[in-house]
C-alpha cells in the first residue's frame, strides 16, 4: 500500500520534471524560430518601428518617473548613511554606481516586464484565442516571422534605451536632492562621481545587463502569449506567468551577471 | 497613429536614448578622449602599494595629469612597479617625487607628484627615483606604540 | 469526376479520445461538399487535417495529389496559398481595417503594385456586398458582416479549395440567406471546390452537391441531398429531421426515476 503511494509520488515528480523539460524545450525551439527574421516580407522595418513605439515610447512615462524617484531616494538614504562616517561627499558616486550597475538595469527590466511584457502576452494570447494566428498560418504567412519576430527585436532594442534614460534621470534626480535639499557642494557630487565611475566598467556593463534582461523578458512574454490556452482564464494565467517568471528571471540573472562581472567566476 | 508620426516619435525616442548615453559618458563617468599619443609613460617603484589600483589618478598640485596604466611585481627586488601615463603637455623634472596618498579619510589611493628643481626633464620610459610608499595605518600605530614604549 | 481532396482511412484522436475513426471521403473538384454532424464530432478537426494544421494518427490526407502529412514546412506553406479556410468567427485581424485584411494575402504573397491591390480588394469586397465598409475596423462590424469580409479575404488569392467552418451558426435569417447565396455563387463563378462543415441541415442541403454525415467519428450517411433525405437509417433520420428522441437518447444514462424520487 505504502509502496504504491510512494511509486505514485515518484511518478508524479517525474512527470513534473518531464513537463518542465518539455516546456523549456518548447520555449527554446520557439526562441530560435522567432529569431529568424525571414525574407520576402514587405515593410518589416515598419513593423519593427511600430513595436519600438508600443514597447518603448509608451513605457517612457513610467520609466522616467520611476528613475527620478529611485535616484532621489537613493541620494536621501545614502546621505543619511554616509553622514555617519563623515563621507557624505561620496553620495554622488554612491548614487551613480548603484543606479548604473544595479537599479538601472534591474528596475527598468522589472517595470518593462510588468507593463510591456504583460501587454505583449495579452495581445498575442488574444490573437491566438480569436484564431488570428491560425488564420495567418492558413493563409501561408508564418506568424513567427510576422508577429513574433518584430516584437522580440523591438524589446531587445527598447529596453537598453529605457535603461539608459532611467539611469540619467536617477542620477540627476539624486543630484537635485543632494545639492538643493541636502546641501552637498555641487562640485563634489559630480567630481567624486566622475572619478569613480568608469564608462567601460559601469555604464557599459549596465547596458549589457539590460540587453540580457531584454532578451529574456521579451522572449518569455511572447512565449506565454503563444502558449496560452485560448480562453479568458488562460490568457489571464499566461499574463501572470509572464510577469512573475520574467521578474524572477531578471533578479536571478542579475545575481549571476553581477557575480561574473565583479568576481570573474 | 499616422506613419509619419510613428517614425518621428520612434526616432525621437532612439535619439533621446543616444543622448542619454552620451550624458552618462561625459558627465557621469568623466570619460574624456585621451588618445595614446597624448601621453608619455613613466615608471615608479614602491615598496608598498597598499590599495593603489589600476586606473588610479596621478595628480600634481591637486590637478589630475595622468592615470596608472599597469601594476606589476618585480620578482628580483620584490618591489611593485607602477607604469603611469602622463599628459604630454606636463613636463616633470628628473627629481620629481611620487607618493601614494589617500583621498579623504576612507578614500581611494592615488599617486601625488611633486616637482623638484632640476633642469633636466623626464622623458618617455624614464623612472621616477624618489618614491614614498603608502602609509599603512597598522604600521603607523605600530611605530607609535614602539616609540612610546622607549 | 476528379477529386481535389481525399481522406483515406483516416484516424485521429485527441487526449486519448478517438475523434475520427477510419474515415474515407472524397471531395470532388468544382462541387460543393457538405459535411454534417452534431457539434463536437470532429468536423472542424477534419478541416484542420486537410489544411495540415493537424497530423492524423493513421491514414492519409491527399490534396491535389499531394500527401499533406508528409509535406515539409515550406511545401506546406506553398500548398496553403492555394487553400482557404473560413473560420467560424471570421478571425479578422483586429489591428487592421477591413481593406487591409482583404489585402493581406495579396501584399504578402504577390508583388503587385498598390493600385492593382486596391482594385482587387475593392472587387472582392464588391462581390460580398461590402465595398462601402472598406475603411471600418473589424470591431465595428456585425458578426455576419465580419464573416463576409473574411470570405472576401479568403478569396483574395483565387484559391482552388475553400473550406467553411460552421458558416451559418448564429446568423439572423437575412445574413444566413446572404451567406448561403454567396457560397454557391462564389463556387460556381470562380470554379472553386468548396467544403462546408455545419450542423445547420437545411441550409447546407440547399446548396450542396454532395453530403457526408458524421457521427461519433464515423460516416453514417453519404450521397446527394435527395439520396440522404430519403434514408432509412434511424440515426441519420433523427439528425436530419431533428427528432428529439431516437438512437441519440433524450435521457442521459441514469437510474430509474422511481429509485431517485420516491421514498423506498
Amino acid at each position: 500500500m505504502m509502496v504504491k503511494a510512494l511509486i505514485n509520488r515518484v511518478r508524479f515528480m517525474g512527470n513534473g520534471v518531464l513537463n518542465i523539460s518539455a516546456g523549456v524545450g518548447r520555449a527554446a525551439w520557439f526562441f530560435i524560430h522567432v529569431l529568424s527574421w525571414g525574407s520576402g516580407f514587405k515593410a518589416p522595418f515598419k513593423r519593427l518601428l511600430q513595436q519600438v513605439y508600443q514597447l518603448g515610447v509608451l513605457s517612457l512615462p513610467i520609466v522616467l518617473v520611476a528613475g527620478l524617484f529611485v535616484g532621489m531616494v537613493l541620494a536621501l538614504q545614502g546621505y543619511h548613511i554616509l553622514v555617519g562616517y563623515g563621507s557624505q561627499e561620496a553620495v554622488g558616486q554612491m548614487v551613480a554606481l548603484s543606479i548604473l550597475r544595479e537599479f538601472g538595469p534591474v528596475v527598468t527590466a522589472l517595470l518593462f516586464a510588468g507593463r510591456a511584457g504583460s501587454a505583449l502576452t495579452a495581445e498575442i494570447g488574444l490573437m491566438k484565442a480569436t484564431e488570428q494566428l491560425s488564420a495567418m498560418e492558413i493563409m501561408g504567412v508564418d506568424p513567427f516571422k510576422r508577429i513574433m519576430a518584430p516584437r522580440l527585436w523591438g524589446g531587445v532594442i527598447t529596453l537598453p534605451i529605457l535603461t539608459v534614460m532611467f539611469s540619467v534621470l536617477g542620477i540627476y534626480g539624486g543630484a537635485f536632492v543632494a545639492v538643493e535639499v541636502l546641501g552637498i557642494y555641487d562640485g563634489s557630487y559630480w567630481a567624486n562621481m566622475q572619478n569613480s565611475v568608469e564608462f567601460n566598467e559601469d555604464v557599459i556593463k549596465g547596458v549589457v545587463k539590460s540587453l540580457v534582461f531584454a532578451v529574456v523578458v521579451t522572449w518569455l512574454a511572447i512565449f506565454h502569449g503563444w502558449n496560452a490556452t485560448p480562453t479568458s482564464q488562460g490568457i489571464s494565467r499566461a499574463t501572470t506567468a509572464t510577469v512573475v517568471q520574467a521578474s524572477l528571471a531578471v533578479l536571478a540573472l542579475d545575481f549571476i551577471l553581477t557575480a561574473v562581472m565583479l568576481g570573474g567566476f | 497613429m499616422t506613419s509619419k508620426n510613428l517614425e518621428i516619435s520612434v526616432g525621437a525616442f532612439v535619439l533621446a536614448g543616444i543622448l542619454a548615453l552620451v550624458v552618462l559618458a561625459l558627465n557621469v563617468s568623466g570619460l574624456s578622449y585621451r588618445a595614446d599619443d597624448q601621453s608619455y609613460y613613466l615608471f615608479a617603484r614602491f615598496e608598498n602599494l597598499a590599495g593603489l589600483s589600476e586606473r588610479a589618478k596621478i595628480s600634481l598640485s591637486g590637478v589630475t595629469i595622468g592615470r596608472v596604466v599597469s601594476i606589476t611585481l618585480d620578482t628580483e627586488d620584490y618591489v611593485a612597479v607602477v607604469k603611469m601615463a602622463i599628459d604630454k603637455d606636463v613636463p616633470l623634472t628628473t627629481d620629481t617625487s611620487a607618493s601614494i596618498l589617500t583621498a579623504g579619510l576612507l578614500g581611494e589611493k592615488y599617486i601625488g607628484l611633486s616637482v623638484g628643481a632640476d633642469d633636466e626633464l623626464l622623458i618617455n620610459a624614464d623612472e621616477i627615483e624618489d618614491t614614498q610608499s603608502s602609509i599603512v595605518l597598522e604600521e603607523l600605530i605600530g611605530q607609535f606604540l614602539f616609540s612610546r614604549s622607549e | 469526376m476528379e477529386n481535389f481532396a481525399e481522406l483515406v482511412d483516416l484516424s485521429f484522436s485527441r487526449d486519448g479520445r478517438l475523434i475520427l475513426d477510419r474515415i474515407s471521403l472524397q471531395i470532388p473538384k468544382g462541387k460543393v461538399t457538405a459535411i454534417l454532424g452534431p457539434s463536437g464530432t470532429g468536423k472542424t478537426t477534419l478541416l484542420r487535417l486537410i489544411s495540415g494544421q493537424l497530423k492524423p494518427d493513421s491514414g492519409d490526407v491527399m490534396v491535389d495529389g499531394l500527401s499533406v502529412p508528409g509535406l515539409s514546412r515550406n511545401d506546406l506553406f506553398a500548398l496553403r496559398k492555394r487553400l482557404s479556410l473560413l473560420f467560424q468567427s471570421g478571425a479578422l485581424f483586429t489591428d487592421m481595417s477591413v481593406f487591409e485584411n482583404v489585402a493581406f494575402s495579396l501584399r504578402e504573397h504577390t508583388r503587385l503594385p498598390e493600385h492593382m491591390v486596391r482594385d482587387l480588394v475593392l472587387l472582392r469586397l464588391q462581390s460580398v456586398g461590402l465595398r462601402g465598409a472598406a475603411h471600418h475596423m473589424p470591431s465595428e462590424l456585425s458578426g455576419g458582416m465580419a464573416r463576409r469580409v473574411a470570405l472576401a479575404r479568403s478569396l483574395a488569392l483565387d484559391p482552388e479549395l475553400i473550406m467553411y467552418d460552421e458558416p451559418f451558426t448564429g446568423q439572423d435569417p437575412i445574413s444566413m440567406a446572404v451567406l448561403v447565396k454567396l457560397i454557391r455563387t462564389v463556387n460556381d463563378q470562380l470554379s472553386l471546390t468548396s467544403v462546408l462543415v455545419s450542423h445547420d441541415v437545411e441550409e447546407a442541403l440547399s446548396i450542396a452537391d454532395q453530403v457526408y454525415v458524421l457521427s461519433h467519428g464515423r460516416i453514417i450517411g453519404k450521397g446527394t441531398p435527395e439520396q440522404v433525405r430519403q434514408t432509412h437509417s434511424p440515426e441519420l433520420k433523427q439528425f436530419l429531421f431533428g427528432h428529439v428522441d431516437g438512437p441519440v437518447s433524450f435521457h442521459y444514462p441514469s437510474k430509474p426515476l422511481e429509485q431517485e424520487v420516491l421514498p423506498l
